[in-house]
């Protein structure tokens, strides 16, 4: 039995519990058990992305010692998976450790497809959804090929949602533009912020979709910010939930 | 912070404007996906286009010197610039020299980072730049939003208004080919009347000494070849080292920038043509500091293609004149902090680190990565605003302490529970302004998560 360690942002321990207990129960209906090593708060991505390395620094070596014990570290998260694995190296030359823990933390939706191989899961959602392909999963971890490069198309994330029994999968006009989160950016350039949330938010009301997933809660944390302000009829569920049977 | 966010947001308030320029610039990133995926091979394109880059650049001081040999036995008069100020000046006293008073200039970025127009203009030389987009803002008094289409943030309607007054054409006159030939009629005048020529370079050969200027109006060759002077303005990474490496560049140029499969005209120009003069003004301009930085040298790969722009969400929502840049969107957002950090403070974090910008880029530039290593970089010099920092500093030390982030989170939920609404949604909270916060739950995941497991 691989020993499981689980990973989980600090803001949806915060305010989304059941994401995290929604990401537990596919694990476990996969016979995989996990562990939430109580120790760890955040990986660091805010202080990066604001440039201040130095507040980042600390956050980083805590993340690899508190999670280096385990043979693989999920997260439901693209994006503070991409911190660790994309943006680490800046605080970890050639360190040993971080080079070894390194590939073996894995998104959700990779680490169901890439390494437990999954093809069927038992549950039903007979809704049209739309995915919105959150930024760092898509261009940082490759779970899906973008729509600027030209290869083979493929999506992690899409071929987990085919499995689901009664879903219906809707297609935005714009597959895979930026909702306009961008962590500190959501505040600091607010209109510009709010307009591709809102750009976001029709393209997939116009294709049809009742409930807009992605592999990121911050994206759907402001989109569903301006959705619920608005008033608009979509709802917003990570896709851990859809994929461990959570109803609309 | 003051700077994008603020220009940004005058933009958004005019009515439909930016619903406009961004749907206006999605079709042309449309085209761009259409040309592209024409191309079986165009990843293995990109990766030459980055290598051959790569290659020119680590050998630049060699290739540099090869071109000048060559170019020198063609002909032309080689000239060296260190900064705007010397590329200026050495344009000057050609035109100076000649006794030029009428000059003709088609698109040249270069130019524009130099400030070349009011040089010459204060010198009593009439500049008329001959691109339609370029003479539109030039007419209009502004600088370009766009590199590759200058007048992209304009509607026809405010075009007709300019050339109304500029041009006289008839008043509330705005369909596009009515426009058109009115510039082609006012533009073949001043062609005809004009005493030298400027060029942009788009790449420049090593081993041949020639150059080549890509154009879609063909107003670069109507320019040179009437008056007895051209003068090319290049920067130093314009250089590629062999004719041999122009098919790949000519092939990503245009399907990148606007999907054409080639720019209508691509002219290549070998010395002078007889009896005339063909200067080429070799400018460095902050290029070769930034050869010397492992993280922005490969900034200097950039062809100028504008798909960074066309697929930005941000730039395609804000308008090219929110950055206050010669070259605006993700590329400028590297260029231009690294001439003027504190004046362009704001531009590295005018991105959501979406990293379209890098996907699209033909000659594979870690655009978004270069954006947050510049983030770092105006840390160090002191550039971020303090609140900022600090915010950030708190977050970490509560980060490093699992105690005090379990008690900050608490603390946070119930303030966000029992605060009156008007309190949360104040005007110190932005992300209230169009925004809900979420509804924060009574415990978090690792509070229930331990009194499940029991320990």
């Amino acid at each position: 039995m691989p020993r499981v360690g689980l990973f989980i942002p600090c803001y949806i321990d915060q305010m989304y519990p059941d994401v995290g207990f929604a990401t537990v129960e596919v694990l476990e209906r996969l016979g995989i058990t996990v562990e939430f090593p109580e120790a760890q708060t955040c990986c660091g991505q805010p202080m990066a992305n604001t440039g201040c390395t130095e507040a980042a620094a600390p956050l980083a070596r805590r993340f690899v010692e508190i999670f280096e014990p385990y043979d693989a570290v999920v997260c439901p998260s693209g994006s503070c998976v991409a911190m660790v694995r994309a943006h680490y190296h800046e605080y970890f030359h050639h360190d040993l450790r971080y080079d070894a823990l390194r590939p073996k933390v894995f998104e959700l939706c990779e680490y169901l497809v890439d390494v437990l191989k999954v093809d069927k899961l038992p549950v039903r959602f007979p809704h049209k959804v739309g995915l919105h392909q959150s930024c760092h999963g898509l261009r940082e971890l490759r779970l899906g090929s973008s729509s600027e490069t030209i290869v083979a198309p493929f999506n992690k994330a899409k071929q987990l949602l085919e499995l689901i029994d009664g879903l219906e999968l809707v297609e935005p006009a714009r597959p895979d533009e930026c909702c306009g989160f961008g962590g500190t950016f959501a505040v600091s350039e607010e209109a510009v912020s709010c307009l591709m949330g809102h750009d976001r938010i029709a393209d997939h009301l116009q294709a049809g979709a009742e409930v807009m997933t992605a592999t990121d809660m911050s994206c759907l944390m402001h989109l569903d910010g301006l959705i619920r302000r608005d008033k608009r009829p979509l709802r917003c569920m990570h896709i851990a939930e859809l994929l461990a049977g959570r109803p609309v | 912070m003051t700077g994008h966010p603020t220009r940004a947001a005058e933009f958004i308030a005019l009515p439909q404007r930016a619903a406009w320029h961004d749907q206006s610039l999605w079709f042309v990133r449309a085209k761009r996906d259409k040309a592209a995926k024409a191309i079986p091979e165009w990843e293995s394109l990109r990766d030459a286009a980055a290598a051959i880059k790569a290659h020119t650049v680590a050998n630049l001081a060699d290739y540099l010197e090869e071109f000048e040999r060559n170019a020198k036995k063609l002909g032309a008069v080689v000239h060296w610039a260190r900064d705007a100020a010397e590329h200026n000046a050495i344009v000057l006293k050609i035109l100076s020299d000649h006794n030029v008073k009428r000059v003709v200039k088609s698109k040249s970025m270069l130019t524009e980072e130099c400030h070349l127009n009011p040089h010459l203009e204060a010198a009593g030389i009439e500049v008329v730049d001959t691109d339609l987009g370029e003479r539109i803002v030039q007419l209009a008094n502004e600088r370009p939003s766009h590199i590759v289409l200058p007048c992209i943030h304009k509607k026809k309607e405010e075009i007709g208004e300019l050339f109304h007054e500029h041009l006289g054409t008839d008043a509330g006159a705005s369909d596009p080919q009515y426009l058109t030939e009115a510039a082609r009629g006012h533009l073949r005048d001043r062609f005809l009347k004009a005493d030298a020529g400027l060029t942009g370079v788009n790449f420049a050969i090593a081993e041949t000494g020639g150059f080549v200027v890509c154009t879609n109006e063909g107003n670069a060759d109507l320019g040179v070849s009437l008056p007895p002077i051209h003068i090319a303005c290049m920067g130093i990474e314009k250089l590629i080292p062999k004719a041999s490496d122009l098919g790949v560049f000519l092939r990503l140029l245009a399907r990148s920038a606007t999907g054409q499969a080639i720019t209508t005209y691509s002219s290549h120009f070998h010395g002078p043509r007889a009896g005339c003069e063909l200067h080429i003004v070799l400018v460095d301009n902050g290029r070769s500091t930034v050869l010397g930085q492992d993280d922005f040298r490969r900034s200097l790969n950039c062809i100028r293609c504008g798909a960074c722009m066309n697929t930005c969400p941000v730039y395609r929502r804000s308008g090219g004149h929110s950055y206050n840049a010669t070259v605006p969107g993700p590329i400028g957002s590297i260029l231009e902090p690294a001439r003027d950090p504190a004046k362009h403070a704001s531009l590295p974090h005018a991105c959501s680190l979406c990293g379209s910008c890098s996907d699209v880029c033909p000659v594979k530039i870690n655009i978004h990565e270069q954006l947050l290593i510049w983030r770092r970089e105006l840390v160090k010099k002191g550039l971020l605003p303090l609140t900022k920092r600090w915010a950030m500093s708190i977050g970490s030390a509560v980060f490093q302490r699992p105690w005090l982030y379990k008690m900050a989170g608490g603390m946070g939920r119930l303030a966000l529970k029992l605060l009156p609404r008007f309190l949360v949604y104040s005007r110190l909270n932005p992300w209230g302004k169009q925004r809900e916060l979420p509804t924060p739950p009574k415990q978090s995941f690792r509070d229930q998560y331990k009194a499940r497991h029991g320990k």
